[in-house]
């Protein structure tokens, strides 16, 4: 619903009729009746033939214009700390001990690893993965809750690269103002080395991304050396030539294409939001009517109501999506605030107050109009309830983390057969028995059966110690599977199906595991 | 319906914007869905994905001819790839398989790393050619030896395991295992009431129940006379013949009276095919020490 129809999706479920000032969401089901009745009143609005719409729209470039004031800074400290995370965080050394990484966060594939500082997650443990990633959803939508799209406008690495490609393109083009005017000039030498250098810096920004992205599946420093030296795996290359594609063409060439036609985000927080979440807003109780400063005066004179917005569009030259903020909600707006410094700026200038664009909500905005009081709930049902399942994973996440063990034990009962009755009438049933050993040197495992007294446990390929218990031997940082069988004489009841418990001593003597089976018989 | 009222139905303006954007004509509660038109970038990239498509008629094999099919120019096979692919996997277990071709079966076993790596090696040639008879777990069927038990028709050791492996039972190898129940009934070797008599007896030599009445000690005479040259005197089997024995509570065919009669009249020789020629020996190696290790290896 962009009204200037440059930028809005192709299939955006979206309200037929722009939101006018003054409109909430709530009002816009009757709102989009009222449009139907005049659609269907003036007739003349149709073109002769559909057929005649166009297939494409072809893609408006967007100048954003430079903008000082506090959410530039901010926008510009969130950059400079996830960028520098994201490009040196692979080069951070985390000492494990002998035979393991050094690298802080290292994903290793060949070896089935990955390692987040004090962390080792194996793969059986992708389960905390999924915490992960409830927890990475729920903050989502917490944000989206508080305040609108703090993510797409301030974390988002589509925006911060393309933040940082935008600052590049200024640097060497020139401001909105002169890369406009210069576009316009026919290609010389002067254009065309200034295009070249930017392409150019841009590469190397994304083939740095690519090269770091790379960093965290291998030792960094190593692999540094051996890309520098030619000498590393090719799918390496292959990965740092990928990357600086996408680099270059998200950040360099789609820009807001991005956000307003490939990303889901922005539709799902139009479903998720309320009127209670904050958003960047233009207060057209303050701003309506727009006059500029000298109708303004005119409009006093005769005694006549003028607004604050005297109709500068630096709020839209500003825009890095190309909204105009002053019509209401916009799915190409990704909240990053640039509107609100720049009309700030504007406002301190002609001395009026500022924060005519400002993170507010449109109820806040109508109860302004209408003389009623403003309210800013963050306690709502949705805020405590993503906040609970937040604290709720991040507990279970955190206390499973705290008390898992070393080593893992984990069973499954031979299928086929269930059971197994030998020449002497003694029933006998067989379990693959996985031992993971997380430590850095070879364990020793006694195997302990409990739960069917004088049965028989063997272990193949394994000795006994002297109690009789089968001695399994695990590898430093290994998993082993044995097989495990049981066998008991005693007469069983048919159709039995006897609960077991399988320990795992360790040499020191404690239990380092224990899983539950069931011991079948005829 | 006129096509004006139609379109009326189908399309909803904009009434306020100078630009007028159609919809789909879906609506949900109030709302629609506009009908824009494709960004540019995404027309080209789909017709980018049509001209990419045709490199892969030139590059991998596309086209149906009439005897053969194009070649493309990588000359790329899947079979080759399966086949490369294969060799590389053997490549890399080389250093695994050669130790287990120079070691003897007792060896393997007894070295955890070698044991390990035949189970693994073993179980899957066992999915692969012994599974169908033998079961997924080597539990067996009627008539299909269960290997799980501690019971053995030619013998249970690693080397009676390995000779039945590679040269197979009643296989036509020379090597073969050899020895097949008559069809005693069939054959007309013993009367139907002689049947009867011994099927007895032999379900009272591990101890099955006996039809009321029944003359045991005639059976244990018509047991001793035709078939003690195989089973043994004592009904305890005899593994150079493949001859069960008959006193445990293990059964190939069944411990009904039925199923004992049934082998009795008709026989049995159960087939199992010589594998030396399908299999390379570290694979026949590694599928003894698996059947070994069932948990009924003598």
């Amino acid at each position: 619903m962009c009204p200037d129809g440059s930028s809005a999706s192709a299939s955006a479920i979206t309200v037929a009729t722009p939101m006018r000032p003054g409109q909430s969401l709530s009002d816009l089901a009757g709102a989009a009746a009222d449009a139907v009745t005049t659609a269907k009143l003036s007739q003349s609005d149709f073109p002769d033939n559909l057929d005649d719409e166009p297939l494409y729209a072809a893609r408006k470039k967007i100048y954003p214009q430079r903008v000082r004031g506090t959410f530039r800074r901010l926008k510009w400290g969130l950059l400079v700390v996830t960028l520098g995370i994201y490009y040196f965080l692979p080069f951070i050394r985390w000492d494990r001990g002998l035979n393991a990484p050094n690298q802080a966060v290292l994903i290793d594939f060949p070896g089935r690893r990955f390692y987040f500082f004090f962390i080792e997650i194996w793969p059986q443990e992708v389960y905390y993965l999924t915490g992960l990633l409830i927890i990475a959803a729920m903050a989502l939508f917490l944000m989206n809750a508080v305040a609108g799209r703090l993510w797409c406008g301030y974390l988002c690495p589509q925006t911060v690269w393309t933040d940082l490609f935008v600052a590049v393109e200024r640097w060497i083009e020139g401001d909105r103002r002169e890369h406009l005017l210069r576009d316009q000039q026919p290609w010389g030498f002067d254009r065309a080395a200034r295009a070249t250098a930017k392409h150019f810096c841009w590469l190397m920004i994304a083939w740095w991304t690519g090269g770091a992205w790379i960093l965290y599946f291998g030792d960094a420093p190593t692999l540094v050396r051996e890309l520098a030296t030619f000498k590393a795996p090719p799918i390496a290359y292959g990965f740092i030539g990928l990357l600086t594609f996408t680099t270059y063409a998200l950040a360099g060439w789609m820009r807001e294409q991005v956000c307003v036609y490939m990303c889901p985000w922005p539709r799902i927080q139009a479903a998720l939001t309320d009127e209670h979440a904050l958003n960047v807003c233009y207060r057209y109780d303050r701003g309506e009517p727009r006059a500029s400063l000298k109708k303004a005066a005119a409009l006093h004179e005769h005694g006549q109501p003028a607004g604050d917005c005297i109709d500068c569009h630096q709020c839209v030259y500003v825009c890095p999506t190309g909204v105009d903020i002053r019509n209401g909600p916009n799915l190409g707006c990704i909240q990053c605030g640039l509107c609100i410094d720049a009309c700030d700026a504007v406002m301190k200038k002609v001395g009026r107050a500022p924060r005519l664009i400002a993170y507010d909500t449109d109820l806040n905005i109508r109860a302004r109009q209408h003389g009623g009081r403003t309210s800013y709930q963050f306690v709502r049902t949705r805020t405590v309830l993503y906040t609970a399942i937040i604290a709720v994973v991040g507990g279970m996440m955190t206390y499973a983390l705290a008390t898992r063990h070393a080593q893992a034990l984990t069973i499954i009962h031979d299928r086929n057969p269930l059971f197994v009755r030998l020449s002497d009438g003694a029933v006998r049933n067989a379990y693959a028995v996985h031992i993971a050993n997380k430590r850095r040197e070879t364990q020793n495992f006694a195997l302990q059966v409990t739960g069917l007294a004088g049965a028989d446990v063997e272990t193949i390929g394994s000795d006994r110690n002297p109690e009789g218990e089968p001695i399994i031997a695990v590898g430093p940082d290994q998993t082993r599977q044995v097989r495990v069988i049981v066998t008991t004489h005693q007469p069983l009841k048919p159709d039995a199906s006897i609960p077991l418990t399988f320990s795992i001593v360790t040499a020191d003597g404690g239990v380092g595991a224990t899983a539950m089976d069931r011991f079948v018989g005829p | 319906m006129s096509p004006q009222t139609k379109r009326l139905d189908q399309t909803v303006r904009k009434s306020e914007s100078s630009r007028q954007v159609a919809t789909t004509g879906h609506e949900w509660d109030g709302l629609q869905e506009l009908n824009r038109p494709l960004p540019r970038w995404w027309l080209w990239l789909f017709y980018a994905t049509i001209v990419w498509s045709v490199g892969y008629w030139v590059v991998y094999p596309a086209w149906p001819l009439l005897s053969s099919y194009s070649n493309g120019v990588f000359n790329w096979h899947s079979r080759a790839a399966v086949r490369s692919d294969l060799a590389a996997l053997q490549t890399q277990r080389a250093s695994m398989t050669n130790r287990l071709a120079a070691a003897s079966l007792a060896e393997v076993e007894s070295t955890p790393e070698m044991l390990d790596f035949a189970r693994a090696l073993g179980g899957r040639a066992f999915a692969d050619n012994c599974a169908p008879c033998h079961g997924a777990g080597g539990g067996g069927a009627k008539g299909y030896p269960n290997l799980v038990d501690n019971d053995w028709l030619w013998g249970g050791s690693l080397d009676a395991i390995s000779q039945t492996i590679t040269h197979g039972v009643r296989s036509g190898d020379e090597q073969g295992r050899q020895g097949a129940m008559p069809a005693f009934g069939r054959d007309g070797m013993l009367k139907r009431d002689e049947i009867l008599v011994v099927t007895d007896y032999v379900r009272s030599l591990s101890g099955l129940s006996t039809t009321a009445g029944a003359d045991l000690s005639r059976g244990a005479k018509i047991f001793a006379d035709n078939c003690a040259v195989c089973h043994g005197p004592d009904g305890k089997g005899n593994r150079a013949l493949g001859a069960p024995n008959l006193t445990d509570q293990i059964w190939l065919y069944g411990s009904d009276s039925q199923a004992i009669i049934d082998g009795i009249w008709n026989g049995h020789g159960g087939v199992m095919p010589a594998w030396s020629g399908k299999l390379d020996p570290v694979t026949i190696k590694a599928l003894t020490v698996y059947v070994h290790t069932f948990g009924g290896g003598e």
